[in-house]
Formats: structure tokens, C-alpha cells, sequence
């Protein structure tokens, strides 16, 4: 990368060179600290093609000195700092590394680990799970740091998550990009030309500043555009010169630009008064809600619009979106009756309305139609605003209607009005007419539900219904959020409790990368210790054991957190997976000394998890077996996590 | 097409099945037949107990109470959606018979209003 100075150059290399040489005096040659300039330049040119030497993985992993770099000016880092701290980012949870040593540096030292503060991390896809789990809760982005190759690598599924589910997190990743001054050997192997190629397609943007003033540019652009609907991960990359050289005064003023939030978009009115009119005069309209609403206060602006129109509201995983406990609450099953469906960020708007079955018909499975001929549909959200064309997370093509782009909170209000407009006399007394039998057929299903959830209740291994209502017996008298849920409790949760705030439940990961659970609850107790309130999260185990170095980071940090595993004791989707394909072939599929499919067992030998977590410093038990003792050990288990400690319990469950 | 045929092939053996059938599940073997359950895989998809799940069962219930033994068995065998089907070949009828016990075995579920979690 140019420099925009040649003196740059020059007092760059100088530094480099030193820190080489003093990395190498710890193990290599006890005076080379004391060598010339010229000597350690020539250290410092060896071919980058030769693997480290016993010099450059010293320069890597030895105790580096801290060179007096900042002796013309004050470090590049410093500066950054200054221009972070104009946002309101109150964490940066992170795994260090050297690549981003200047920046970690200046945060500590210079920024007073406040705002950001520095969270320890194990791996960077905790970093990114942690960030993701917290704006659930909080509506507001973290950013984290990475090492620009393999620390970037680590991330990326976390990034791939946090994409899909219309997420903002701030990544910013180093890299050492002028391969003349560079150190060889390690820190080389760890730059790349344009790191942010391998996450930018599931990015909303990138960039790589190459100077001071370009940085606070970027970076209060990158706040910004993570930050206004459609939300997004977004990436910048981190010159290690840029964060370590001086800023030295070239007669050029540096100034912070200052953010001013956007206004999201809205569905355009026109737009929204034909959807209005669709929903006033349907017969029966059904509501179907999926990454729509982010805030409680969204939430009962939902409420309005379904009562209004006394339209059944279809939850999808995305967020609660709607109050579990209102009459209009209803199952997918609503959709095969309704006359016009309004789809609110549907993640899948084609999987919404018609069904996949994997049974090896029409060559892999069979594809129908949900919905009655002439349905109409509607469709109002974010996504339009961002495709990309790599991942394919965009699904299938869906055909709607009448499709408004905007953000679904956002148009809440002008579409609430226009469905008061629309609605006359005649309109609103039918539509009012449905209030009883809505209200019947609801408490119909919530007494089905209920009656379901005590089949197998005193089962042992423990039903998923019994370890979600038990939880939930002992937290029920507190502010509490159930924040993530990972692997699959046959989603029991949002089918029995009583939720309305949009933190009482707070989604899927959004691109069902397995290992985002634990973090993402992490952060969201995180966000929910700051608010006072109590976490828990229903943990898969297979998904704990992804990047369990994450419980560690809870413990150093005093996030508290109850964690109570949902151990089937295996990767459960890919048990089925395997056995469904064995049974297309007529074969017989092979266990082993498993009780599932060789390849998808947890066990032989069972992972104690409560033993991990004890190691981690958690308060944890297990394994639980027997249903009758799992209520007083999530009393325990509630006291220990309200004194301000995580606390783990191992509880092995019903496969779903 | 192949999976066209495959289907009829499927109903025609659990036709002939039904032709000559005897009642000799009602002498199934529970207790071993809550071992060909898990070896099987039946316990995947709908619990240990029969119990189902939304999430893999479609909702469907083995157990209290389960269908009709020719119900039961023409299911398994032939499936009508979203089950993958067992043959012969890969699940004896003798095995799916102590299966069967097994789910008949299973005790009666109480009413949830006088479980006093689920009644709250
Ligand atoms: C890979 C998952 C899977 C496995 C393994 C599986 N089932 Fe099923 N089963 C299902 C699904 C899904 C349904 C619902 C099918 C539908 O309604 O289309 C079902 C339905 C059934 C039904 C019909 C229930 C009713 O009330 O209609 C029976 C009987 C049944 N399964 C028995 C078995 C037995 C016995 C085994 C083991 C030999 C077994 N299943 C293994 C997935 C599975």
C-alpha cells in the first residue's frame, strides 16, 4: 500500500526491523538488540518465500519490545481510538492478535478500555456470535478485531450468521500490507492482498483505509451503513503501518466526521394503501412474521395491525415478533386458509407458502403449493434492499403480489393508518364479529399444545416440554430473556411461555451455522447484565463444542448466564439425515457402538460438560437423567447465576 | 418415475401382507421391543417414549395409544409423506411387531391441568 509520505516509509522500516531484532533477542542472539540498522535490515530481507526462521517466529511469538514509535507524532492507532469513541460501542470482544497489536494497544492504553471495552475471547467466531447475540437484545452493534487471515477465517461463520440474519457487527481485521517493510515469515503469511475478499460476499460493505483521515472516514461510514436497515456486517481492513506509524502534521487538519443516524426506509404509500385495502376486504387475511420486529415497542405495533384486522399472526424464527400469549397467535397451518397473506421479512417467502418434503419424490423431494389458487400476496421488508448473488441465501424466487422494500417497523405506523382509513362501518362489524371465535380457537390450541407437552413428561432421558416449563418454573418471578435456543427443543419454548418482549425470545441464528448458540447467548446476557435482567439459554451440545473457550470468557467477564443443555447426545439433524438416506437405499444404517448413524453420535465417550464448564469457572452439575431432580438444581443453579457467576447444568434430553 | 414404481411395488407387499396376516403381534415383546425401537431408529424422530416432536415427527404421536396395528404397519412399510419408509429387508416383521408392543406398553399420559407446571 503507498504511503502518502516518503518519510513514512523510511521511519516505517526502521521500526519494523527493530521489532524484528528485538524478538529475536529473547531467544537467538542475546546482543542482536544492539545490532545496526543496516545489519537488521538485512535480517529482515531474507526471501518471504522460506519458511519462519527460529528469528521471524520469535518476531511472532516472543515478547516483543515496545519500540519508541510514536517519538515524531502520536501512533496512527491513537487516533483511531479517538474516532471509535464517537459511537456509542460499549464492548469489543475479541482474540488478539499481532496484526492488530497498534489499535489493541492504543484501546487499552490510550482509550482506557472504556467504550469499547475489551473482551477476551478464544476464537473469533465467539467475538462475532457474542456481537450478534447482543444486538438481538440491546439494538445496538459491537465491533470486534481480527487477524486479518486466520483470525478473519475463524470469523467468517459467525460474519455468515450475522448476514443472513440481517445483523450489524463491526469487523475490522489487520493486516500488514506493504510486503516491502513487512516483517517475513509469520506476519506475512498472515497478510493478504485484499483480506476482505473472503467475507464480502456476505458483507453489506468493506473497505481498506489507507490513511488516518481515510480511517475516519470509513469507519464512521461503516457504523453507519451496518447500522441503518437493511442491518448488516461490515468489514474493514486494518494496515498494521497505518495503525503504527505517527501521524505526523502535514499542515492537513484531521477531523472526525460526525455520524447522524439515517431513517430507515419505508414502503412507499401508495404501495401501502393497496395493501390496506387487500387486507381490509379479505376474508381471511393471515399475518406471517419472520426478522420483522426488533423491539418490544414493534411488537405492539404488530398487535395493532393483527387485532385490527383480526388476522392470525404466523411466528417464524427470525424473531418473537408477536406476543405468545395474544389470541391471534396461531401455527403455520392458518396459511393453507388464508385469502391474502401479508409477509413481513420473510427469510423464505416460497418455504412460507408452499411445503418440501424430503422423500426422495420429483427426484429429491416433493414440492406443493399451501396456499389456495388466488391468494394474494404481500410482501413488505428489508431483504429487497440487499441481494447478493454468491450465497444463496436469498431462497427460492417467490412471485408476490404487491412487494413494498422497506423497513417493516418503520412502515408499521402509515400502514396502521391506512388500514384505519380503509376500513367501513360495514368492514369493521364483520371484521369485529371474528373476535369470539378467535379467541376460542386459541385457548383450543393452547390446551392441545399443553396436552402434548405431558406426553413422556416423567420420561428419562428428560422431554424437551418438562426441561423448558422446569426452567421456566424457576425464573418465571424475574425480568428474565430466553435468549438463544440452539440445537432444537421442538421449539416448546415459544409454544408454552408466556413472551411480549422481544428480548423474552430473541431468534435463530439466521444462517444456521452450528457453533452460535453459546456465544450468542453469551452476548445477549451480556446486553440483558446491563439491564439487570436474568439469561438462559437452552444449549445444544453439539453446538456448545464448536468453540466451548467461549464459557471462559463469560467467567472472566462476570456475564451471568444460565445455561441449561439440551444434551441429546449427537449432531440430531444429521442422525435423521443419515437414516432417512439409509432407508431410501433399503439399507441398514450402521451404528456401530452408537445409538445413531457412525459419524453423528455424541457419546462413547460422553462429553461432561458440566466438568468443561467447572474448568471454565462455572458453577455446573450433571448429568441430569432423571427428571424429578432437574427442578432443584435449576433452583441451585438460579441462585448461583443471580449472585453474578455463569452457571451450567448438563442435562441430557429427548432427541427434539 | 423409479419412485413411482418403488411406491407400488411397496403397497403391493403390504397388501399381501395384510392377505395373510396373523394377529401374532399381541404376543410382541414389549421389553425387547423398546431395544428395536432405539436399534431402528425409530427413537430419532419421534422420542424415546413415541412422544414426536414438531420438529420430526410432523407432530405425530406413536404412543400412548397407537394406531390400529394395520395402520401402524402398513405405515411404517409404505409411509405416506414425510416418513421414510422401512422395508422388510431392512426391519423384520418380528422386530416391527415387538416394536409395536412396545408403544402399546407405553402408560396413558395425564391430563396437563393436573401436572402443575403445564396447568400454571
Ligand atoms: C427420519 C425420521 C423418522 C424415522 C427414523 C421414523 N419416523 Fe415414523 N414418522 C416420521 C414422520 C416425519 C412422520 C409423519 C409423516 C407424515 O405425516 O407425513 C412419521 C409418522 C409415523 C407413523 C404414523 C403416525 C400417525 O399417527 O399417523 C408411524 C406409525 C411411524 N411413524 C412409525 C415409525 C416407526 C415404527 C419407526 C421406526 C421403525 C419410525 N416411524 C421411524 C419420521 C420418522
Amino acid at each position: 500500500m503507498a504511503r502518502g509520505d516518503s518519510g513514512l516509509k523510511v521511519d516505517r522500516r526502521k521500526f519494523l526491523t527493530g521489532v524484528a531484532v528485538a524478538g529475536a533477542a529473547g531467544t537467538v542472539a542475546p546482543h542482536a538488540a544492539d545490532a545496526t540498522p543496516a545489519a537488521s535490515a538485512a535480517a529482515a530481507r531474507l526471501p518471504s518465500a522460506l519458511p519462519p526462521t527460529a528469528q521471524t517466529i520469535a518476531a511472532e511469538t516472543g515478547t516483543p519490545d515496545i519500540p519508541p514509535y510514536s517519538q515524531h507524532g502520536r501512533p496512527g492507532s491513537d487516533f483511531m481510538v479517538d474516532v471509535i469513541k464517537t459511537l456509542d460501542i460499549k464492548y469489543l470482544p475479541a482474540n488478539p492478535a499481532s496484526s492488530f497489536r497498534g489499535i489493541h494497544e492504543s484501546l487499552i492504553d490510550y482509550g482506557g478500555n472504556k467504550q469499547p471495552e475489551f473482551l477476551t475471547c478464544m476464537h473469533e467466531e465467539s467475538a462475532v456470535g457474542m456481537a450478534h447475540g447482543y444486538f438481538k437484545v440491546a439494538g445496538k452493534p459491537l465491533m470486534t478485531l481480527v487477524h486479518g487471515t486466520v483470525g478473519l477465517q475463524h470469523a467468517s461463520m459467525g460474519i455468515y450468521n450475522a448476514f443472513c440474519d440481517r445483523v450489524p457487527v463491526i469487523i475490522m481485521g489487520g493486516t500488514d500490507l506493504d510486503a516491502a517493510y513487512r516483517p517475513p515469515g509469520v506476519p506475512t503469511v498472515h497478510s493478504a492482498q485484499d483480506i476482505n475478499a473472503m467475507v464480502r460476499d456476505y458483507t453489506k460493505w468493506d473497505d481498506t483505509p489507507v490513511s488516518a483521515q481515510h480511517f475516519a472516514q470509513s469507519f464512521v461510514r461503516a457504523y453507519k451503513i451496518a447500522t441503518t436497515p437493511p442491518y448488516g456486517p461490515v468489514m474493514l481492513a486494518l494496515d498494521a503501518g497505518l495503525q503504527q506509524e505517527p501521524i505526523e502534521d502535514h499542515g492537513q487538519k484531521l477531523y472526525i466526521p460526525k455520524y447522524v443516524k439515517g431513517a430507515p426506509p419505508q414502503g412507499e404509500m401508495g404501495a401501502v394503501r393497496e395493501a390496506a385495502r387487500l387486507l381490509v376486504n379479505a376474508e381471511r387475511p393471515v399475518i406471517v412474521a419472520d426478522r420483522a420486529i426488533n423491539t418490544t415497542q414493534g411488537i405492539k405495533l404488530l398487535v395493532q395491525l393483527a387485532e385490527l384486522l383480526q388476522a392470525p399472526v404466523v411466528r417464524q424464527r427470525g424473531r418473537l415478533n408477536f406476543p405468545t400469549t395474544h389470541y391471534l397467535s396461531r401455527p403455520a397451518g392458518v396459511i393453507r386458509q388464508a385469502d391474502v397473506i401479508l409477509g413481513l421479512e420473510l427469510s423464505d417467502y416460497w418455504a412460507t407458502v408452499n411445503g418440501f418434503v424430503d422423500n426422495n419424490e420429483h427426484g429429491v423431494g416433493m414440492n406443493e403449493s399451501h396456499i389456495k389458487p388466488g391468494t394474494k400476496l404481500i410482501s413488505l421488508g428489508n431483504h429487497d434492499l440487499m441481494t447478493k448473488s454468491n450465497y444463496q441465501e436469498f431462497q427460492r424466487f417467490q412471485s408476490v403480489d404487491l412487494q413494498m422494500a422497506g423497513d417493516v417497523e418503520a412502515t408499521l405506523p402509515s400502514l396502521i393508518e391506512a388500514v384505519k382509513s380503509a376500513l367501513t362501518s360495514d368492514r369493521k362489524a364483520a371484521i369485529e364479529r371474528k373476535i369470539e371465535a378467535n379467541k376460542k380457537a386459541w385457548q383450543k390450541g393452547r390446551d392441545n399444545t399443553h396436552q402434548l407437552a405431558a406426553i413422556a413428561w416423567d420420561a428419562s432421558p428428560i422431554s424437551t416440554a418438562r426441561l423448558v416449563m422446569e426452567t421456566y418454573n424457576q425464573v418465571k418471578d424475574l425480568d428474565w430473556s430466553m435468549a438463544v435456543e440452539s440445537g432444537n427443543t421442538s421449539n416448546w419454548a415459544r409454544r408454552l411461555l408466556p413472551m411480549d418482549k422481544h428480548y423474552h425470545w430473541t431468534g435463530s441464528s439466521g444462517g444456521y451455522g452450528v457453533g452460535w448458540g453459546s456465544p450468542a447467548a453469551v452476548g445477549a446476557a451480556l446486553a440483558n447484565r446491563d439491564e439487570g435482567r436474568f439469561t438462559v439459554n437452552f444449549q445444544g451440545d453439539g453446538d456448545l463444542m464448536y468453540a466451548p473457550g467461549v464459557l471462559w470468557t463469560a467467567a472472566r467477564h462476570k456475564i451471568p448466564l444460565l445455561t441449561v443443555m439440551h444434551n441429546n447426545r449427537g449432531y440430531h439433524q444429521e442422525v435423521m439425515h443419515v437414516q432417512r438416506l439409509a432407508n431410501f437405499r433399503n439399507r441398514v444404517a450402521y451404528l456401530g457402538n452408537d445409538m445413531a448413524p457412525i459419524g453423528t453420535s455424541i457419546q462413547n465417550p460422553d462429553v461432561e460438560y458440566h466438568k468443561l464448564a467447572e474448568s471454565m469457572g462455572w458453577w455446573a452439575k450433571g448429568p441430569i437423567k432423571d427428571p424429578a431432580e432437574l427442578g432443584p438444581a435449576l433452583k441451585e443453579a438460579v441462585v448461583v447465576v443471580k449472585s453474578g457467576q455463569p452457571a451450567l447444568l448438563n442435562v441430557w434430553t429427548q432427541p427434539r | 418415475m423409479h419412485r413411482q414404481i418403488v411406491r407400488v411395488a411397496l403397497a403391493a407387499a403390504v397388501a399381501g401382507a395384510f392377505l395373510g396376516f396373523n394377529p401374532a403381534f399381541a404376543a410382541g415383546d414389549a421389553a425387547r421391543g423398546k431395544l428395536q425401537f432405539v436399534k431402528h431408529g425409530c427413537w430419532q424422530c419421534h422420542g424415546f417414549r413415541g412422544q414426536g416432536s414438531v420438529a420430526s415427527s410432523g407432530g405425530k404421536v406413536l404412543a400412548p395409544d397407537p394406531l390400529p396395528w394395520e395402520a401402524f404397519s402398513a405405515f411404517v412399510r409404505s409411509t405416506n409423506r414425510a416418513m421414510p419408509p422401512f422395508s422388510e429387508k431392512i426391519l423384520p416383521n418380528r422386530d416391527l411387531e415387538d416394536i409395536y408392543a412396545y408403544l402399546q406398553s407405553v402408560p396413558k399420559t395425564a391430563d396437563y391441568k393436573s401436572i402443575p407446571l403445564l396447568a400454571q
